[in-house]
């Protein structure tokens, strides 16, 4: 099987490291993945502040690079949900929407694998889920039972699928509800060592947040997550 | 209700600067109405509920002139006196009218969120009427001389010993008093109010057209009692507020009252049907009952094919529950009547999108709203119209579009993209704290780590 991977560009820049955890466990799962150079960002910062015909510019950018792909998977819940449920509204067909798939939901949805390896042993991680991940996308089972399977203990957090407070401009717009929502993100957290979101946006925001606190957190992707999952050992 | 909602960032960054408190309570007290509802619906079929909802709710307001005029007959047969207000000021109009024919003095006032929007308190204190709401909710926030910060819980940013201290100082309650004991003195002060009370105001959950009813629900009982102790009943209701046939009230009391509060049904609930008195030939109720059907801005909206949906909202509240940005501020952040999600959507539809502007973009878009609205209001894709409108109008800030314009560009340009994904990572700190989003962001927040390669640059070089 053969995919196209989208690191989208948060992905590119912020989790480099993480994106290639992504590529090193769809290889490890017998997918061959490609990268065509040519994606960008997927248009979602336009979209979400109004700014329709530059997000419709860019999805057509991103039709047109990754019109060939078997399937498209991406490691982030927002940029999926933006070409599985936004990209038919801005361009009027859905070719590129059904084959396109966030990482863990491809894992267990399209190849059907439910168990990646034993390399979670005795972890105790805490799983934010995106909110487009989840509402968009419906993704909310695949990466906690992925996790799982890995041998890690989720921590039961009261609040783990309200938002972040990231939202894009919201978050500089109006940086004090934006950090707020943060804090009663981190303020409610169990004791964990680690978080783990599929959101480079979300990961983002509330690492930035706890770092201003001064609080000693790990926050990490998905993918990097997965592939220490699969791997073995961190 | 004058409009604030310009202020919007302002508002809220001082809330949480200076009433710390009100996060707290807010947040407490939209945790608790949401765990109620979602208990009420679990052992519902809340979808199908849900989709029914909607069809009514839609249904009627694309039949609306039938149905407000069938509504209008029946309740002129039964003796009511129908009034039709375009605007706020024919609202003040007609009760400015009222208020000199009858001798007014003194009115009792249920609580409506309708009359907060179009001003019925001023312009009655103008006219020199004594006003008491009497909801408590209502009460405290009319001793406090604020507006109402949730649809359904106007003093929900007010914590219990907020209202201690406020009933201590203005009623001579005990500092420690209990809840049971600062209602019991508001009910003292009310229950002479009812009693001396020439005119009762309410506005309507419902108006059924089959039948003439309205319909109010409440857990207090003094909307029953602000609607029959005095002479004149009248109320005031928004032309939305419309349902087709009195068996569809009986299932939308029950879907409102779950998603407002989780009751099966709210404590009590009255249903209206024209006057009492020697009037209407009943021994109880008030003499004249006039219904005053407000439309101010409401059949824009309806005309307006992209953003209508918003005024099949029954004004439960769920939205503003569920809503992570609404819980850090309350309403009053919003500088209008209706606040949180669906007042960032309604408001630019009642009022205008110019005076309202940035609402719509008080949001992080987590789209937790359009999931419990019992109507299907689709929240998200509202705010999305809205925003798009602002840009279009050329509402939002220059810096932001400029950003946007040039942000598309590079998207479109893989190797200026490119260039620019990688100059992040050598952009010294002190540089990235004086761009205009960035320092935004580094209020309260680090700046993020754009450091080492691209994943584009690792790929070139080859992942083993
Ligand atoms: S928009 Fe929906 S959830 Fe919000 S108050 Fe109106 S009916 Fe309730």
């Amino acid at each position: 099987m053969k995919v196209s991977l989208f690191v989208t560009c948060i992905g590119d820049r912020f989790y480099a490291e993480a994106s290639a955890d992504a590529v090193r466990l769809l290889r490890s799962l017998d997918v061959e993945v490609d990268f065509p150079m040519g994606q960008t960002c997927c248009g979602q910062p336009a979209w979400n502040s109004g700014h329709l015909p530059e997000a419709r510019r860019m999805a057509e950018h991103t039709l047109a690079v990754l019109k060939d792909a078997e399937y498209v998977v991406l490691p982030s819940g927002s940029c999926a949900a933006m070409l599985r449920c936004t990209y038919p509204h801005l361009l009027g067909r859905r070719e590129l929407s059904d084959r396109s798939y966030e990482l863990a939901q491809f894992i267990v949805d399209i190849l059907g694998v439910h168990e990646l390896g034993r390399g979670l042993e005795g972890r105790r991680l805490a799983y934010h889920h995106g909110c487009h991940a989840l509402r968009e996308l419906g993704v909310r089972e695949q990466p906690e039972q992925l996790l799982r399977s890995g041998g890690a203990e989720l921590v039961p957090w009261e609040m783990d699928q309200e938002c972040c407070g990231f939202g894009g401009l919201f978050s500089v717009k109006t940086p004090e509800v934006s950090t707020a929502m943060a804090d009663r993100k981190l303020d409610t957290l169990p004791a964990a060592e680690t978080i783990v979101s599929a959101d480079g946006g979300c990961l983002l925001q509330l690492e930035s947040r706890a770092r201003y606190r001064g609080l000693n957190l790990e926050f990490r992707s998905l993918a990097s997550t997965l592939w220490e999952a699969r791997r073995g050992s961190p | 209700m004058e409009v604030h909602s310009r202020d919007y960032a302002k508002r809220a960054r001082a809330i949480l600067r200076d009433t710390p408190g009100v996060r707290e309570a807010v947040t407490a007290a939209t945790r608790s109405f949401d765990d109620h509802r979602r208990s009420a619906f679990a052992e519902l079929d809340g979808e199908a509920l849900r989709d029914w909802a909607e069809g009514v709710k839609s249904h009627a307001l694309t039949h609306l002139d039938r149905y407000l005029e069938q509504a209008e007959s029946r309740l002129m047969e039964r003796g009511a006196h129908v009034h039709w207000a375009e605007t706020a000021e024919d609202v003040h109009r007609i009760l400015r009218e009222l208020v000199e024919r009858e001798g007014v003095r003194r009115a009792v006032k249920a609580k409506s969120m309708l009359s907060e929007e179009v001003g019925v308190n001023p312009l009655l204190e103008a006219e020199g009427v004594e006003v008491f709401e009497t909801d408590l909710g209502e009460y405290i926030i009319q001793l406090l001389g604020e507006p109402p910060s949730h649809i359904v819980g106007p003093a929900i940013h007010r914590s219990l010993e907020d209202t201690q201290a406020l009933f201590s100082e203005r009623l001579g309650t005990a500092t420690d008093a209990s809840p049971e004991e600062l209602a019991g003195a508001a009910r003292g002060i009310l229950r002479e109010a009812f009693l001396a009370a020439d005119l009762g105001i309410s506005g309507g959950n419902f108006l059924v057209a089959e039948t003439g009813s309205i319909a109010l629900i409440e857990n207090e009982g003094n909307i029953r009692m602000s609607t029959s102790l005095p002479r004149v009943h009248v109320a005031l209701v928004g032309i939305e507020k419309i349902l087709p046939r009195l068996a569809d009230l009986s299932t939308f009391l029950q879907v409102t009252s779950k998603s407002a509060t989780g009751q099966p049904v709210g404590t009590f609930v009255s249903i209206i049907q024209g006057p009492g008195g020697s009037r209407g030939g009943e021994p109880d109720g008030p003499e004249e009952l006039h219904v005053v059907l407000v439309d101010n801005g409401r059949t824009r909206l309806l005309a307006d094919p992209e953003a209508w949906e918003a005024l099949r909202c029954v004004r439960c509240g769920a939205c503003l529950n569920i809503c992570p940005v609404y819980r850090q501020t309350g309403g009053h952040a919003y500088g209008y009547v209706y606040s949180g999600p669906i007042g960032a959507v309604i408001s630019p539809g009642l009022v205008s999108l110019e005076e309202t502007f940035p609402l719509p973009f008080a949001s992080s878009l987590c789209g937790a709203c359009a999931e419990v609205c019992p109507v299907r209001i689709p929240i998200p894709h509202l705010l999305h119209t809205w925003r798009e409108r602002a840009v279009e109008q050329g509402l939002t800030e220059g810096t932001a579009r400029s950003l946007m314009k040039g942000w598309s560009r590079a998207a479109t340009h893989p190797r200026l993209f490119d260039w620019i994904e990688r100059a992040m990572a050598v952009l010294p700190d002190g540089i990235s704290r004086r761009l205009p989003m960035l320092r935004d962001w580094t209020r309260g927040r680090s700046l993020p780590r754009a450091t080492g390669p691209t994943f584009r640059e690792i790929w070139k070089d080859g992942i083993e």
